[in-house]
């Protein structure tokens, strides 16, 4: 089955193109354990936080023909939930929300962060930028979540990763608070991985599980104390 | 392309979603989600609630646009989706779910401008537009008179306000009266119970005004000359009569707006009139301008209060007209633009 794999919760804007298949021969489970072999046969993905809204949709329309494929050729959608900034998280969403509309397809959420401790051994803190001096983490032990998604302020995030026994951290937002985390930090992957992300998903698109609305990761309440743009003196 | 394409047009420019779907100028469907009642305790509409909504509401409108209209994605001809202007991040959720849609569905793409979707929804309610035709838009975002030689390719700003649209100084005089958001309904209903008595001042009318700003607007002045007739009373210990408050700020609003509507028809000897956007709805603004425009031969084209707020029929019934004329479709790249100008029509 084809997959679609999005995600734009980062200042990643990724699209990619996959495929799960019953794990056989010569092609592998995936690196949990599924019973599933999941391939990434094109990807693209634009670093620039503003570009999101232009750059998504062509990525999807460049993965798929690279592929061969028609957008009718999907079996599946998996998009990352986030967290993120708020206004590019929500420009994946919405596509992924109204292309499994307009596909007639499932849609399987999965938590961004979680997509960079896939097969990670041992205890690790993910943590993507949240602006604002503060980033979205989450810790993980062989995997799996110990802890969050939650957004905070980094230093208060070192003090609850060391208390979580977090040897090692990775992701854009330990980069660039790498300072303070105290951990060592892995220069890569920056971004969430395709790969992974589908991984997450394999078994709900293998075994053709109920689709899932994809509610965004907010973190945050809207801040209304930001000046007020346009009014309206019109009846509703 | 066929003369009669069936359209559908995405709107999350503000706090309304909206999906509507159009076969030529006939109007099948025209589905909206507000999120104003979020918005009240706020006294406007704060971006970011209106963002979520546009997310939560994408695609349950367009489910029920499409049910409404009796039509299939497939049967679709095209989509058109609002490029700006508007709230940027309210932007992008009705252009990303419109190219979604159109990559899914295989369909030709339009961004458009939402003022000359304004001007548009009209054909909707009285067939083709004459052009060349005057347009007054006035809604809580924007207060433009508009020349439109063609909607396809050829608006011409005129005018627009120089500080507050006519919707926000409604919004903004209902708060000072305690009548709470959106302020338009509420004065139009108090005005309605009241008369004329108050001489509020009628900005960028006066014979040096009118050499640099004769079709501009600016109704901060007024809204500050209310606030201060109203503090003037209540310092007095008298009651303030909201509904002559109301009906001499709305008259002072409607006489600027309807003067210099007909003033730029008379001067380009242009004799169709055409009023959107939100404020349209306003019963005075829609009695000033029949009276005015009957006076001067002038025809007067005001589509009914539900196409004038915010909606997706309008974009839809500019995609119509853009097909129609053979416009070229945008592309899956195509930007928002949150301060798009009034005579880009598609991006
Ligand atoms: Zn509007």
């Amino acid at each position: 089955m084809l997959v679609l794999v999005l995600d734009s919760a980062t200042p990643a804007v990724t699209a990619a193109l996959g495929r799960v298949e019953p794990a056989a021969g010569d092609r592998p489970p995936t690196i949990d354990g599924n019973p599933w072999s999941a391939t990434i046969l094109a990807r693209r993905a634009t670093v620039d936080a503003r570009a999101h809204g232009e750059r998504l949709a062509p990525q999807i329309d460049a993965v798929l023909g690279e592929a061969g494929a028609k957008p009718g050729d999907l079996g599946a959608i998996v998009a990352g939930i986030g967290p993120g900034p708020f206004t590019g998280l929500r420009v994946g969403l919405v596509t992924a929300t109204a292309l499994g509309d307009a596909l007639g397809i499932p849609t399987y959420p999965v938590c961004t962060l979680d997509a960079f401790a896939v097969g990670r051994p041992g205890r690790v803190l993910v943590a993507t930028d949240a602006r604002r001096r503060e980033i979205y983490w989450a810790c993980y032990a062989d995997g799996v979540r110990l802890a969050g998604p939650e957004v905070s302020k980094p230093v208060e995030v070192a003090g609850r990763a060391a208390g979580l026994g977090a040897r090692q951290a990775v992701g854009d937002g330990a980069l660039r608070y790498a300072d303070q985390l105290d951990l060592p930090v892995l220069a890569e992957p920056r971004f969430p991985q395709p790969a992974a992300m589908l991984s997450l998903a394999v078994r709900r698109v293998g075994t053709g599980a109920p689709g899932e609305p994809l509610i965004p990761l907010y973190l945050r309440r809207p801040d209304t104390t930001e000046p007020v743009a346009r009014k309206r003196a019109a009846p509703q | 392309m066929t003369a009669q394409p069936l359209v559908l047009g995405i709107e999350t420019s503000c706090d309304e979603t909206g999906v509507g779907i159009v076969r030529g100028h006939t109007l099948l469907a025209n589905a909206v989600a507000s999120s104003v009642a979020e918005h009240a305790r706020y006294g406007g509409v704060v971006p970011e609630v209106a963002s979520r909504a546009h997310l939560e509401a994408m695609v349950p409108t367009v489910h029920r646009a499409l049910a409404d209209a009796e039509v299939a994605l497939a049967d679709i001809d095209a989509i058109a989706v609002t490029a700006g202007p508007g709230l940027a991040g309210a932007l992008l959720v009705g252009v990303a779910a419109a190219k979604a849609y159109a990559l899914a569905a295989g369909k030709p793409l339009y961004g458009v401008n939402h003022l000359a979707a304004h001007v548009a929804v009209d054909t909707l309610e009285h067939g083709a537009l004459p052009e060349p035709a005057i347009a007054l838009l006035v809604s809580g975002g924007h207060s433009s008179l508009l020349r439109v030689d063609s909607l396809a390719d050829g608006i011409v700003p005129l005018g627009s306000t120089l500080d507050d649209a006519a919707g926000e100084a409604y919004d903004k005089v209902a708060r000072v009266l305690g009548m709470g958001f959106p302020g338009g309904p509420a004065i139009d209903r108090a005005a309605s119970e009241g008369s004329v008595t108050i001489a509020f001042p009628r900005g960028l009318t006066a014979a040096r005004d009118l050499r640099e700003h004769r079709f501009d607007f600016s109704f901060s002045g007024l809204k500050t000359a209310v606030a201060r007739w109203v503090e003037a009373r209540e310092r007095a210990g008298e009651p303030v009569p909201l509904a002559e408050v109301s009906a001499s700020f709305q008259e002072a609003v409607c006489d600027v707006l309807t003067a210099k509507a007909v003033d730029a028809c008379r001067t380009s000897g242009i004799t169709t009139l055409v009023i959107g956007g939100g404020v349209a709805a306003n019963s005075r603004l829609r009695a000033l301008a029949a009276e005015r425009c009957a006076r001067h031969g002038i025809d007067l084209r005001v589509p009914r209060p539900g196409l004038c707020t915010d909606n997706g029929a309008m974009v839809a019934a500019l995609g119509s007209q853009l097909v129609a004329e053979g416009a070229a479709p945008g592309r899956l790249d195509l930007p928002t633009n949150s301060a798009m100008r009034v005579d880009v029509i598609t991006v």
